[in-house]
C-alpha cells in the first residue's frame, strides 16, 4: 500500500494497548466510539458505561526519534449516565455512540457526546496553578476563625500538578424520540446536527433549548415505514450540504437553502441491486451502517454488511469504488441472523489524504484499502503481537477449500471479537483500533 | 451469541426463520434503552421474505397434492356456509375476475419478488410450472391470508388454527373483540386498541361491513375484496373452488369453509410443529407482512387488480397495531 510520502508500503506496528487484559469483558468497559481531535494530539474513547476516556500524545522526544509520541490518559469522566423515561417507561441507555470534537479555539478543548436521547457539550480545561495564602481559609479550604487573623497578605498563583478537568457546557436534550445515531458539526463551527432513526435537528452550539428539525421521514402513518435513518454527516467544506444514509441503502445529499425542511433530496445516490445476490437478508445487508465525507469533500465513504463504497458526489448511479471486506460471510448470513451479527454497525474511515480507506471485521481484525494501488491488507489487533515497533503480520482468510499455512478458515473465526470502531489520525499513519474493551494504537514504521 | 468456534451453519427452513425473528422481536421488547427501529424493521424483512418462501412453499405442496390427486376429495366441493351475500360490498361483483386458475395461483403463490428469487432457491424444491410464473407481487395472495385470519376468525368458524391459535378467535361468539392490546405511539402520544390483530379504528373505517356482529352466520362477512380466505389447511379446498368455478369463486362471499374439514387437513399440516405453528401464526396474522409500506412499494410496482388493493389495505390494517407496538415499547 502506498504511503502517505511515498511508493513504499506503509509497514504497521503495534504501538500501544489500552484496556484490561481480562478475558471476561465487563459490559460498561465495551467500546462504542472512537475518535481523535482535529490535531491529533487527543484520542478520545465512549464506552457502554457512559465514561469518556482522552488519551494525550506525548511531545515528540529527541531522543526517540525513531517513534511518535505515545498516547497516554488525559482525562476521564462521565459523560452520561443511564436515564428512565417516567412518561413513556423507557429505560435510556447511557452508552456513548457518538463523540466529535469541535476544533480548538482557545486553551480549552471541546467536544460533544451523545448516548441515544441527549447531547453534551464538554470542555476540557487544563489547571496547573492555583492560588495560595487566602487570608479566610486555610490551605486546605477549612475558613479560619477570624479573630486569629493578624496579619493580610494577597493570595498568589503556585503552580500545581496538571489537572484536567472536563465540565458540561450545555445539555441538549428532550429533542430526539428515537434513538440518536449520529452527530456531525457544521464547519461553520457554530451549528451542528443530530440524527435519530427518523429525524434529524439542527442545533447552534449556544443554544440549548431548541432545535430546528431539517430532516423528518417519519410516514403519517408508521405502518407504512419502510426505512430508517442510519447515519448523517455535514460537508466538510459547504457548510449548507449534508447526507444522510438510509436502512435501505441509499444516500441522499440535502441543501438547508433549497428550503427549511429538507424532506426532498437534492442528490439521490443508490446502486441497483444485483438480483443474483438477493437472499434473505438482503435488505439488512444493504443497510447502511456509516458514511463519511473524504477530508476534501469531492468523495464519500458508506459501509454496509459487506462492502465499503465511495461515491463520488457527482455521481448518483453508482458508487466508483467497491471493496469487499469479508465477502465469505455472505454465504453465513443465516447463522449470523441467529446470533445477531448481521446487525453490526461497522464504521468505517479516510487516512488524512484520502489515499486509503479503513473499516473493520471479525476475528479482531481490520481491514485497509489503497484506493490507488487497489491493494488490500488485513491486520489483526491482538495482544499477542504486543511488542512496540513489531510489524504487524497480514493475514488471511481462507474462504473455502484448501486452507494454506498461516490462513484461517471461515469457520475458526471469533464472532464475539469485532472491530466496530476505528480512527485515523488526521496527519500521521497513527491509527486506533477499538476491539470489544481494549484500545489498540498502531504506527508506520518509520526509518 | 455464537462461542467463536463452532461451525457456521445453518438451515435456511423459512419456518425457523420466522420463528427466530418472531423471538427476536419479542425479546427486542425487553431489552434495555427501548426498542430499536432499525433493528425490528430489519427483522420485519427477514419475516417477510421468510414467510413469501413459507407460503410459496405451502402452495407447491399444495400443487403436488393436485397433481397427484387430480379429481379433488370430496372435501373440496363447496363450502358448507352460505356466502352472506347481502354483506358484501356491490361493487365486488363489477371486480375482474381472473378466468384463468394458472394466474391465480401464480398471484397467490409467493411469487413477489423476493419470492420468485426464493423459489429458486435449491432450499425450496418448486415444481417448474410454479417457477414459470409471472414475477409478480403476490400481495393479492398473501395479503389476502393475513387478512382473513382477521375477519375469518371471528365466526364460530375457527379455521385454521395455524392463524388463529392463540389469537383466541373464540368459537361461535363475538366477532373480533377477544384479545385486545393497548399500544402507544411515541410520537403522538396516541393510544390505539388492537382487537384480535385488528386496529380497531382502522378496521370500522374501510369496512363497516365487517365490524358489525353477525350472529347468524358461521363466519362473518368477508373482507371487501376478498376471494377466498387461505388457511393452510384450506389450501385443497382452495384448489378445489377454484376449479370447480373458474370464474365465480366466493367473491360475494367466499365464505371459507368447513370448519370441521379444516380443522382436520390442518392438524395433518401442524403435526411436526404444534408449538411453534400457533406461535408462529399467531404474530404472523398480526404482523402480515411486515410494515405495510412494503406492501404499498410493492404494489406500486405491479398491475393489481382492484380486489387485491382493497383486500390487502384491510388485511394490512393490523399492521399499524404492531408497528405502533414496536415503536411503543
Amino acid at each position: 500500500m502506498a504511503g502517505a510520502g511515498g511508493g513504499n508500503d506503509i509497514q504497521w506496528c503495534f504501538s500501544q494497548v489500552k484496556g484490561a487484559v481480562d478475558d471476561d469483558v465487563a459490559e460498561a468497559d465495551i467500546i462504542s466510539t472512537v475518535e481523535f481531535n482535529h490535531s491529533g494530539e487527543l484520542l478520545a474513547t465512549g464506552d457502554k458505561g457512559g465514561r469518556v476516556v482522552i488519551f494525550q500524545q506525548e511531545q515528540e522526544n529527541k531522543t526517540q526519534s525513531h517513534s511518535r509520541g505515545e498516547y497516554n490518559v488525559y482525562s476521564t469522566f462521565q459523560s452520561h449516565e443511564p436515564e428512565f423515561d417516567y412518561l413513556k417507561s423507557l429505560e435510556i441507555e447511557e452508552k456513548i455512540n457518538k463523540i466529535r470534537w469541535l476544533p480548538q479555539k482557545n486553551a480549552a478543548q471541546f467536544l460533544l457526546s451523545t448516548n441515544d436521547k441527549t447531547i453534551k457539550l464538554w470542555k476540557i480545561s487544563e489547571r496547573d496553578k492555583r492560588p495560595e495564602g487566602y487570608n479566610l481559609k486555610e490551605e486546605d479550604g477549612r475558613y479560619r476563625d477570624p479573630t486569629t487573623v493578624t496579619t493580610l497578605r494577597v493570595p498568589v498563583f503556585r503552580p500545581m500538578d496538571l489537572m484536567v478537568e472536563a465540565s458540561p457546557r450545555r445539555i441538549f436534550a428532550n429533542a430526539h424520540t428515537y434513538h440518536i445515531n449520529s452527530i456531525s458539526i457544521n464547519s461553520d463551527y457554530e451549528t451542528y446536527l443530530s440524527a435519530d432513526d427518523l429525524r434529524i435537528n439542527l442545533w447552534h452550539l449556544e443554544i440549548t433549548d431548541r432545535s430546528f428539525n431539517i430532516v423528518d421521514i417519519k410516514p403519517a402513518n408508521m405502518e407504512e415505514l419502510t426505512e430508517v435513518i442510519t447515519a448523517a454527516e455535514f460537508h466538510p467544506n459547504s457548510c449548507s450540504t449534508f447526507v444522510y444514509s438510509s436502512s435501505k441503502g441509499t444516500i441522499r445529499l440535502c441543501d438547508m437553502r433549497a428550503s427549511a425542511l429538507c424532506d426532498r433530496h437534492s442528490k439521490l445516490f443508490e446502486e441497483p441491486e444485483d438480483p443474483s445476490n438477493r437472499s434473505f437478508f438482503s435488505e439488512i445487508i444493504s443497510s447502511i451502517s456509516d458514511v463519511k465525507f473524504s477530508h476534501s469533500g469531492r468523495y464519500m465513504m458508506t459501509r454496509d454488511y459487506l462492502s465499503v463504497k465511495i461515491w463520488d458526489l457527482n455521481m448518483e448511479n453508482r458508487p466508483v469504488e467497491t471493496y469487499q471486506v469479508h465477502e465469505y460471510l455472505r454465504s453465513k448470513l443465516c447463522s449470523l441472523y441467529e446470533n445477531d451479527c448481521i446487525f453490526d454497525k461497522f464504521e468505517c474511515c479516510w487516512n488524512g489524504s484520502d489515499s486509503i480507506v479503513m473499516t473493520g471485521s471479525y476475528n479482531n481484525f481490520f481491514r485497509m484499502f489503497d484506493r490507488n494501488t487497489k491493494r488490500d491488507i488485513t491486520l489483526e489487533a491482538s495482544r499477542e503481537n504486543n511488542k512496540p515497533r513489531t510489524v504487524l503480520k497480514p493475514r488471511k482468510v481462507c474462504a473455502s477449500g484448501k486452507r494454506k499455512k498461516d490462513e484461517i478458515s471461515v469457520d475458526s473465526l471469533d464472532f464475539n471479537k469485532k472491530i466496530l470502531h476505528t480512527a485515523w489520525h488526521p496527519k500521521e499513519n497513527i491509527i486506533a483500533v477499538a476491539t470489544t474493551n481494549n484500545l489498540y494504537i498502531f504506527q508506520d514504521k518509520m526509518n | 451469541m455464537l462461542r467463536g468456534r463452532r461451525r457456521m451453519e445453518c438451515t435456511l427452513d423459512a419456518q425457523s426463520l420466522i420463528s427466530i425473528s418472531l423471538r427476536k422481536i419479542h425479546s427486542s421488547r425487553t431489552q434495555r434503552g427501548g426498542i430499536k427501529l432499525h433493528k425490528n424493521l430489519l427483522v420485519s424483512y427477514v419475516l417477510r421474505n421468510a414467510r413469501q418462501l413459507y407460503l410459496s412453499e405451502r402452495y407447491a405442496e399444495l400443487y403436488r397434492r393436485q397433481q397427484h390427486y387430480p379429481d379433488g376429495a370430496p372435501l373440496l366441493a363447496m363450502p358448507t356456509c352460505p356466502p352472506p351475500a347481502a354483506a358484501a360490498p356491490p361493487e365486488l361483483a363489477a371486480l375482474p375476475l381472473p378466468a384463468d386458475t394458472q394466474d391465480r395461483e401464480a398471484r397467490s403463490c409467493g411469487a413477489a419478488r423476493g419470492g420468485a428469487e426464493l423459489l429458486e432457491a435449491p432450499v425450496c424444491a418448486v415444481p417448474p410450472e410454479l417457477q414459470r410464473a409471472p414475477c409478480r407481487d403476490s400481495s393479492p395472495g398473501f395479503y389476502r391470508a393475513a387478512g382473513s385470519a382477521g375477519p375469518g376468525g371471528g365466526g364460530g368458524a375457527a379455521p385454521g388454527p395455524l392463524y388463529a391459535a392463540g389469537c383466541d378467535f373464540g368459537s361461535g361468539g363475538a366477532p373480533h373483540c377477544s384479545s385486545r392490546t393497548t399500544v402507544l405511539d411515541l410520537d403522538t402520544h396516541v393510544v390505539t386498541t388492537v382487537e384480535n390483530g385488528y386496529l380497531h379504528q382502522d378496521c370500522c373505517s374501510q369496512c363497516p361491513c365487517c365490524c358489525q356482529p353477525a350472529p347468524g352466520l358461521a363466519s362473518p362477512p368477508p373482507a371487501p375484496g376478498t376471494k377466498r380466505k387461505y388457511y393452510p389447511g384450506q389450501e385443497e379446498e382452495e384448489e378445489g373452488v377454484e376449479e370447480g368455478e373458474p370464474g365465480g369463486g366466493g367473491v360475494a362471499g367466499g365464505p371459507p369453509f368447513a370448519p370441521c374439514t379444516k380443522r382436520a387437513r390442518f392438524e395433518e399440516y401442524s403435526a411436526e410443529h404444534p408449538q411453534d405453528s400457533s406461535n408462529i401464526s399467531n404474530l404472523i396474522s398480526i404482523f402480515g407482512s411486515g410494515f405495510t409500506g412494503l406492501v404499498s412499494r410493492q404494489q406500486a410496482d405491479s398491475e393489481q387488480p382492484l380486489n387485491g388493493q382493497l383486500c390487502s389495505k384491510q388485511a394490512l390494517a393490523s399492521l399499524g397495531a404492531w408497528t405502533r407496538a414496536i415503536v411503543a415499547f
